[in-house]
């Protein structure tokens, strides 16, 4: 099932993400992709994520499309124009994908090319607002379009943000701006979602909980100290780095994740981060 | 004030390197509050510039040296010295040194300092950017914090979700702007203005060069 109709369907919705290649190797993007065919609803392919030059989100979607599996175009603000931005929705639509999923993106100077110019001419929700007016026939000028794009948009939330308030201000207008569906930032603090569900749950729109495999506590640590909104628990930084088999623990956290996560919100989204060969074996054992 | 920082003395040189005279020129103004382009900066520059073989023909300091006005009273007192000297040195802003560039058209003009920004005084050598001159102000919607100079990627329309403790994602030690605009719009009671979407921006007001006639 595609992510649109999974949403429609009112489903549990499961989706995972890939990273084009730095170069244009794609063997191992698609390899990964493979064993995923019919098990997620969809899978985001990133665009440029933590500012890092690779090959294209939109290139990486269209060969996933290929496969047979239902892509999510992630396109950030922070390389693109507003007229660029336009035209890469037109193009991913041209090319029959069906979902984009809208992000600020890191700044350039969290990446490899620091010294790039952060373009930043839309923000997040202006981007919603722009991708929205497309579908309806009008770009940001007011022009008719000849053919329409048809497209489920998407945005993100982070549900552990400190203080929540402007996150929550934020998300709404992303909504009134024409967000369809919401992913997260990666949660392990199944509480503290819990308290953002009991605000959000209002908003009536499908939100997918973010599920980050734990590779080592040196990762938990790492994310604590540096990522905004995550808190990986003392027990779980304990249990990866005490874990003899890593592969086999990162599995057991992630199911034991979603198994809490599963009666609180719409979905999951599993961003494997290199780990992408667990990811069958995690829809199978957490049964989604 | 337009904040200015000296530039290294090496690349200083170089410019300077088929220069043998030189007439030194600071600002009463921004330059010499950043302590750049001041009385005591010019005195600096020239025994560096002594020490160095070149003859220091003479030096001046215009009030404020962004004043066609002034520049070219300036180069009518000094033309004497000018004739003397290879080129000018600006211990002012790169608005400065063009003015000075126009008011002595005839003369090598080199920038000594880099320019930085807009920015306010804070106290002694701390100096901090408030505005990057948009052209089409809006902090009234954010009790005065410029969303489009405090956050680094001036967004319009809240967080982007990449501050930690408060904190910008790009510099750990600097407030996250909409966290800011936030409190104070919630002490305020005007949540409301933050809940309004913000639409996108008119770059065609920032074309460069801009030219006003008040």
């Amino acid at each position: 099932m595609g992510l649109r109709e999974a949403i429609k369907a009112k489903k549990f919705i499961v989706t995972s993400e890939t990273a084009p290649p730095k170069g244009i190797d794609v063997s191992g993007m698609l390899e990964d992709a493979r064993p995923l065919v019919g098990k997620v609803d969809a899978i985001n392919v990133t665009d440029l994520q933590s500012a890092v030059m690779r090959m294209g989100s939109l290139a990486g979607c269209y060969m996933l499309k290929q496969l047979g599996i239902d892509p999510v175009f992630q396109l950030t603000c922070r390389d693109r124009n507003r007229l660029a931005l336009s035209s890469d929705i037109l193009s991913a639509s041209a090319l029959g994908i069906k979902n984009i999923l809208m992000l600020t993106g890191d700044h350039p100077t969290r990446g490899d090319h620091p010294g790039a110019k952060p373009v930043f001419d839309l923000d997040a929700v202006q981007l919603l607002g722009t991708a929205r007016n497309l579908c309806q026939g009008r770009d940001m000028s007011g022009n008719k379009l000849k053919g329409l794009p048809d497209l489920c948009l998407g945005a993100v939330v982070n549900p552990c943000a400190d203080p929540i308030e402007p996150e929550l201000i934020k998300m709404k207008k992303k909504i009134a701006s024409g967000a369809q569906f919401f992913q997260t930032q990666a949660v392990f603090d199944t509480r503290r979602f819990g308290l953002f569900m009991d605000k959000a749950a209002k908003y009536n729109v499908p939100i997918i909980a973010g599920i980050v495999l734990l590779k080592s506590a040196r990762m938990a640590l790492y994310m604590n100290d540096y990522v905004a909104g995550i808190y990986v628990p003392t027990a779980l930084v304990e249990r990866i780095d005490n874990a003899p088999d890593k592969h086999k623990e990162s599995v057991n956290i992630a199911c034991g994740l979603i198994d809490k996560l599963k009666d609180m919100c719409s979905g999951v989204h599993i961003m494997p981060i290199g780990w992408e060969r667990l990811v069958p074996d995690i829809i199978d054992k957490a049964g989604i | 004030m337009i904040v200015t920082r000296k530039k290294e003395i090496g690349s200083v040189l170089d410019m300077l390197k088929d220069c043998k005279s030189v007439f030194l020129i600071g600002c009463a103004q921004c330059a010499t509050v950043c302590k750049t382009g001041g009385e005591q900066q010019l005195c600096d520059m020239q025994a560096l510039l002594e020490a160095e073989g070149k003859l220091v023909t003479g030096k001046a300091i215009l009030d404020p040296a962004c004043h066609l006005v002034k520049v070219k009273q300036l180069a009518y007192q000094n033309k004497a010295f000018m004739k003397n000297s290879d080129a000018i040195l600006a211990l002012t802003c790169g608005d400065g040194v063009q003015v000075i560039k126009d008011g002595f058209p005839d003369k090598m003009v080199l920038p000594a300092l880099d320019t930085l920004f807009l920015g306010e005084f804070e106290r002694g050598g701390y100096f901090s950017q408030k505005c990057v001159l948009c052209g089409d102000c809006i902090i009234d919607k954010t009790d005065a914090v410029c969303p489009i100079t405090m956050c680094a990627k001036g967004l319009l329309n809240g967080p982007c979700g990449g501050s930690k403790n408060r904190k910008c994602e790009v510099d750990r030690s600097t407030d996250c702007a909409w966290i800011l605009i936030y409190e104070r719009l919630k002490a305020s009671r005007r949540i409301e203005d933050m809940e309004r979407i913000t639409g996108p921006r008119d770059y065609s007001l920032q074309l460069k060069p801009q030219k006003v006639i008040i």
